[in-house]
């Protein structure tokens, strides 16, 4: 579940309201978005993938995650985490090989 | 914004807030829904897409990472048989394999064409995967640039709440922005759903906006249903996470909560032993330790979903043990859905419908549809409905000036009535998601879903209290799941007998005479039949391809 935008990281661009699936976020562009619905928050990362400076936040648990802080989520090292494993930067995705083909599996 | 807005035929007199004209509307912009409106397109049509969120991170597929089936032309006999015949033992009897080297022979065509469009199979945001695979979010992505490029119309945060109609067939849909309250209605000249699913708001990850809604605008319309007895899925999650992604379950070694070894158990094809574990024990647990060489490292490059769970809190789930929870699925990885034809037409006049939202029982029977059929399915689908739709509208001259509104329960009737949206979602997700009801399921447990859900349906029927645009949303929401979760009851009262993903514990063997689809119509009092036709056509088998038949 969404557990916070990184204040001081956030420039108010407005990426994370217009993607959201949910509607998530409420706020105007310029402005740091609020989340407005966090109950209608259904955990897929994309707002932390489409975040061009890694500013926000997704807890791996549906529900609220106990004992996080702004201070401990930066210090953590997984703001932006999802976007590096999925081969996105700056909120968009990758398109060149970056590595030999992967083992294939079966179909 | 109040109810009383959608009490009259304000749509359909031109004063919605926003009125737009296109040939062809499709209404979901996930998978299916962009492949259908890049098809109906490329046929020449004006198209608008309508999708509740935005189409890019839309439905399922937008947490997902899947191998979708394909068949090349040049595939050699017995490739095309592996492939063809991938999930025909499962399907126990339900599938159609002309119909499902149709799919996949589509799909093929689909997929190179994707490469046109500037989809890199080898792009490191596609995990630098084969032919075929997709990353969610990657796939989309590009999809959402090629619509945009093509000038189809994407209105996003924009749900469809009903369709319009004139003289008995389909000509538009009208809803509102979520951002705004305003309301829109498109007039068309025909309209595609793929809205995808429902998982009952399971908490499955991607699934809280894929609840159903096409149900409840195709039933209003006057489709037909079938498959939706296959119903018992359910799939597994560490713990407090949403992600039910099933790529390891095959791979681990389960455990009860007592921390007794499951012996028979491996994953779905255990799934038996590992519900009945969860309803005596509490709980269960796995390990992530019966993978292939190299397992660890491929599962990290391409489920980064999962990991998301496992790095952030410190498991490692190849070498620990973790807890580990069963979330249901219901269609969404199952097959049941609105019956189509071979051009994805619903038998109605200007309707059509591709992807999850459709019966794809004929692709896999009985058994789970999910990741490699449902992924051709979607394109193949969308591929067909897009340019079928595209040809309705073009043969179609009227352009009435007054269209009838469809949409009924929690919209017209019984308007400033007192239920709250929240409290019948809740009351439908407690007759359908817990394992002692849909993964056991008995005559006797669902007469009585049966009746609970018959009240809930009259309940949603004498109107919602609603006063935002949000909440007229969630009063559709709940409409479409108490008409989902009904009509999965009625036909999984018909079906007595056990056949792939339906089991009734009182009847737990197959009949013969029940190897045929169960067809459903009618949302306020349900009809069921047989079809009269049975599928199995595995003797023409190959006709498609002239392949020799061995």
């Amino acid at each position: 579940m969404i557990e916070l935008i990184v204040a001081d990281r956030c420039t108010g661009c407005g990426k994370c309201i217009e993607v959201c699936p949910n509607d998530v976020f409420a706020g105007f562009e310029g402005d740091q978005p609020t989340i407005a619905r966090r109950g209608d928050c259904h955990t897929c990362f994309l707002c932390e993938l489409y975040c061009p400076v890694d500013a926000i936040y997704v807890s791996p648990l549906a529900d609220r995650e106990p004992g996080l802080t702004e201070a401990s989520i930066v210090a953590s090292g997984f703001l932006g985490h999802f976007a590096r494993a999925n081969g996105w930067r700056a909120g968009r995705p990758l398109r060149e090989p970056a590595r030999p083909a992967a083992p294939t599996n079966a179909a | 914004m109040t109810e009383a807005a959608f009490a009259s035929d304000l749509h359909t007199d031109g004063s919605a807030d926003l009125v737009l004209e296109a040939d062809v509307l499709v209404v979901g912009g996930s998978l299916a829904g962009c492949w259908t409106a890049l098809a109906a397109r490329a046929a020449g049509a004006k198209v608008v897409l309508v999708e509740k969120g935005w189409t890019g991170t839309a439905g399922v597929v937008a947490a997902a990472n899947v191998g979708g089936y394909s068949v090349a032309p040049d595939a050699a006999s017995a490739e095309r048989r592996r492939i063809v015949e991938a999930r025909h033992d499962a399907a126990e009897g339900l599938d159609d394999l002309v119909h499902v080297e149709r799919v996949y022979a589509e799909a093929h065509r689909a997929y190179a064409a994707l490469e046109a469009l500037g989809f890199r199979w080898d792009a490191r945001a596609n995990a630098g995967a084969r032919f075929g695979r997709f990353i969610g979010p990657y796939t989309l992505h590009v999809l959402r640039g090629a619509l945009e490029r093509a000038g189809v119309r994407l209105l996003d945060h924009a749900p469809a709440l009903e369709l319009l109609a004139h003289d008995g067939a389909v000509a538009g849909a009208a809803g509102i922005e979520r951002k705004t309250g305003r309301t829109w209605a498109v007039r068309a000249g025909a309209v595609v759903l793929a809205t995808g699913a429902t998982a009952f708001l399971s908490g499955a990850m991607g699934t809280h906006g894929v609840v159903g809604d096409g149900y409840l605008l195709a039933g209003e319309a006057g489709a037909t249903f079938s498959g939706l007895e296959f119903s018992t899925l359910y799939g597994f999650a560490p713990k407090g996470s949403p992600s039910t992604k099933g790529w390891w379950t095959n791979s681990a070694s389960w455990f009860d909560a007592a921390g007794r070894p499951l012996g028979a158990a491996s994953g779905r094809g255990g799934m038996a032993e590992i519900a009945r574990a969860v309803l005596e024990t509490g709980g269960i647990q796995a390990i992530i330790d019966r993978g292939p060489d190299g397992f660890e490292a491929f599962s990290r490059l391409n489920h980064p979903n999962t990991f998301q769970y496992f790095d952030r809190l410190g498991i490692d789930p190849f070498r620990q043990r973790f807890a580990v929870q069963m979330i249901y699925e219901g269609h969404i990885r199952a097959v049941g859905g609105v019956v189509v034809d071979d051009a994805c037409s619903t038998g109605i006049a200007g309707l059509y419908a591709a992807g999850d939202l459709t019966d794809r029982s004929r692709l896999t029977g009985a058994a789970m549809c999910g990741a490699g059929p449902a992924v051709a399915w979607c394109f193949a689908s969308g591929e067909w409905a897009g340019r079928a739709a595209a040809q309705h509208a073009r043969a179609r001259t009227d352009r009435p000036a007054r269209l009838e509104a469809l949409g009924r329960v929690g919209l017209r009737f019984g308007t400033g009535g007192r239920n709250r949206p929240d409290e019948v979602r809740t009351a439908v997700r407690s007759e359908i998601l817990p394992l002692e009801k849909t993964y056991f399921k008995t005559t006797t447990s669902l007469e009585r879903s049966r009746t609970t859900l018959d009240s809930l349906w009259d309940r949603s029927a004498a109107g919602f209290r609603t006063q935002t645009a949000d909440d007229v949303l969630k009063a559709r929401e709940a409409a479409a799941l108490v008409a989902a979760a009904r009509l999965q009851t009625v036909a999984s009262l018909v079906r007595k007998e056990s056949r792939g993903l339906h089991r009734l514990e009182d009847h737990p063997v197959s009949e013969g005479r029940m190897a045929r689809p169960v067809l459903l119509s009618g949302l306020d009092t349900i009809a069921s039949d047989w079809s009269r036709e049975p599928r199995m056509a595995v003797q023409n088998f190959g006709t498609l391809s002239n392949a020799p038949h061995p």
